[in-house]
């Protein structure tokens, strides 16, 4: 029972950070229809960036602000420079392009920082809480974990449908012609969804990486499983990608747990294909798919 | 001279016949002299041409894209070795590497038929990521981390006491690829070939013709993982080891390198594509230690170029090496004919290599329904 209620709270606190990786996949694939599976390499390069500034002397928060800063920053230019032309292709020119930048930046990190995986520093203390004499598999840094994902979640959501920003990008998202007519510059809307979706996911990338360690490979897994976490929500809706990632952590957490971590990839095929054959809009899809 | 060449005109099987001989004999009497190292290569070449060739055919034939060749090699890769172990005989070891890649390969590709775009992509990354896993779920039957390690192919004591070993696993090699290129060039020049092209420009049309689209894509699927299954069989019988640390996500995201420098869907194409896979370590290691880099470096490079040459082939030439070639050709022939007064329309000749720009035309594969996973047949 012990085990259950840890693995369960495990759950949560994974399931939070593939929920942030979801969230910006799915806020690309809104705004651009790319899936980006760049992600996961950009994700890799901010953490990295975020261990070099806590390395040289920085502290933890200086390090996770650089990280979504540089997150920022790269989302942007990823965008601009090498997306924007695939933006009107097929959709395989796209998965290829996106394919070939994580080979890339994967590379690139190899180069600059080796492929050996060090430590990352976590924010707060590792120690389970303790509770009537027994200690819990949740720790303080968990709860740092859970608040975080979910006070950036909030602020996406008051950001899109709060703001007249946020109305603008939704528009030229959604209704590029027309939201053009009406004066919203889409391509710079564009661009800057695609740079809160990489900050979103550097963010899971300095959450998750005390866990993982950071080496330029370690952030597979989460791409793949934050991908089917976005599936499982529809692909299209915030609200899913949160709902599908804290789903999918804590199932994946009981498959770690009962059955062995070497498991846990293909245990994640198996709910994307399952929900890909049985409700391929995805359990919390608000939408009908679209016709263009 | 004429009688002959209507033969080969009218028969695809004759064709591939003479074609599959004519290399046969060019390779067998290159092997003989190269060098034992540049044999080596040549082995890897031949089982690179394999996987490349089946997802060439994947993605110019039935538009589908395949990330989780690397898998399927691992399954061709780890069966040879069991099988190996228990005493098989090389032909009955490669030719049930195939056998098991195929069973493995029709559930995976009866799925893969439902999926379109983004979400074939998805899964079938899952797939490579996950797969190789197993062999740690398995450490007893499957080696775990270290894997699995087999003795080298005998060379048969006919050829001689001294005949290399890496030449006789070269030609190992090159046969599994030449059976490869049979079986692809009559699939591709038949009525199937034709029926998967009709699936990948346009479905809806294709199942109203009646062709059953999802069935089609399976048998294209299925073809293209037993050919990548050879492959990896091949990889063990040419490095006697299969690990999983042999199969990681790049080299899936490789192997995609390979068939989009090489152009999809042409099996010419495979061969640029492999020759490059061999070859690029090499020059990468050449340069880095020319400029006297770190390992760090080097050992990153040939990634670094995969990944630059997947971006700059979407960007600026997304039908490859042999796509431009054939385009060169196409533009050469144009000028000779209008120069000799009989022009004919050469419409359909690049067809499979431009499958890129086909499919903009078309629109098929979600470009235009969006978010939509589903085929609608």
């Amino acid at each position: 029972m012990t085990k259950f209620i840890d693995l369960t709270l495990n759950g949560i606190s994974t399931g939070a950070i593939y929920a942030a990786v979801a969230l910006a996949l799915v806020l690309i694939w809104r705004s651009t229809r790319v899936v980006n599976f760049a992600q996961g390499a950009m994700l890799m390069v901010t953490t990295y960036i975020a261990s070099a500034v806590i390395g040289s002397g920085g502290s933890y928060l200086l390090g996770f602000v650089v990280a979504l800063a540089s997150g920022f920053l790269l989302g942007a230019v990823v965008e601009r420079v090498a997306v924007r032309p695939v933006e009107s292709a097929p959709p395989l020119n796209a998965v290829i392009l996106t394919l070939g930048l994580y080979t890339l930046i994967v590379a690139v990190a190899g180069m600059i920082w080796g492929n050996t995986p060090r430590s990352f520093p976590a924010a707060f203390s590792l120690r389970g809480y303790t509770v009537g004499g027994t200690t819990l598999l949740f720790t303080p840094n968990d709860t740092f974990i859970v608040l975080v994902v979910i006070a950036v979640a909030v602020a996406l959501a008051l950001l899109f449908r709060g703001t007249s920003l946020g109305l603008r990008m939704r528009a030229a998202a959604f209704a590029p012609e027309v939201a053009r007519l009406l004066g919203v510059r889409v391509g710079r809307m564009l661009t800057l969804g695609w740079a809160l979706a990489a900050m979103t996911g550097s963010l899971a990338g300095v959450l998750v990486a005390p866990s993982v360690f950071l080496g330029p490979n370690s952030f597979d897994p989460i791409l793949i499983i934050g991908f089917v976490a976005a599936v499982l929500g529809g692909l299209d809706s915030p609200p899913g990608a949160v709902v599908g990632g804290l789903a999918l952590g804590v199932t994946l957490s009981y498959v770690s747990g009962y059955e062995g971590s070497a498991l846990v990839p293909l245990a994640a095929l198996a709910i994307l294909v399952i929900v890909l054959m049985i409700r391929p809009t995805g359990l919390f899809s608000a939408t009908r798919e679209r016709r263009v | 001279m004429s009688v002959l060449r209507r033969a080969l005109g009218a028969s695809t099987l004759l064709r591939s016949l003479t074609l599959v001989l004519v290399v046969g004999l060019i390779l067998l009497i290159l092997s003989d002299s190269l060098s034992a190292y540049r044999d080596l290569q040549l082995a890897t070449g031949a089982y690179y041409f394999c996987v490349l060739a089946g997802l060439t055919v994947l993605a110019g034939s039935s538009g589908q894209i395949s990330l989780g060749h690397g898998a399927f090699m691992a399954v061709g890769a780890y069966t040879v070795a069991k099988l190996g172990n228990a005493g098989w005989a090389l032909v009955p070891e490669l030719a049930a590497s195939v056998v098991v890649t195929l069973a493995i390969g029709i559930p995976v590709g009866v799925t893969a038929s439902r999926l379109r775009g983004p979400y074939l992509a998805g899964a079938t990354l899952a797939f490579a990521v996950g797969l190789p896993a197993l062999a740690d779920k398995f450490p007893a039957f499957l080696g775990g981390e270290n894997g699995l390690s087999i003795n080298p192919p005998t060379p048969p004591s006919s050829l001689g006491a001294t005949f290399p070993l890496e030449r006789w696993e070269a030609w190992i090699a090159c046969a599994g690829a030449l059976v490869v290129l049979f079986v692809f060039y009559n699939v591709t020049h038949s009525g199937i070939g034709r029926s998967l092209r009709a699936v990948r420009d346009d479905e809806i049309a294709a199942s109203l013709a009646g062709l059953r689209v999802g069935r089609r894509q399976t048998l294209a699927f299925v073809l293209s993982a037993a050919s990548a299954g050879l492959g990896g069989g091949l990889l063990v019988v040419v490095t006697q080891l299969a690990t999983p640390g042999a199969f990681p996500l790049q080299l899936s995201l490789t192997l995609l390198a390979g068939v989009v420098i090489g152009g999809l869907g042409s099996l010419v194409g495979a061969v640029w594509g492999a020759a490059l896979l061999v070859l690029l370590p090499n020059w990468t290691n050449d340069v880095a230690s020319s400029f006297s880099l770190s390992t760090n470096v080097s050992h990153n490079l040939p990634l670094a170029v995969y990944g630059l040459v997947l971006i700059v082939a979407m960007l600026l030439w997304p039908s490859g090496i042999q796509g431009g070639v054939r385009a060169i050709a196409t533009a050469l022939r144009g000028v000779v004919a209008s120069r000799s007064g009989r022009g004919r329309s050469d419409g359909s000749e690049d067809a499979g290599a431009n499958i890129l720009s086909v499919r903009v035309s078309s629109g098929a594969g979600g470009a235009g329904g969006g978010g939509k996973p589903p085929s609608e047949t």
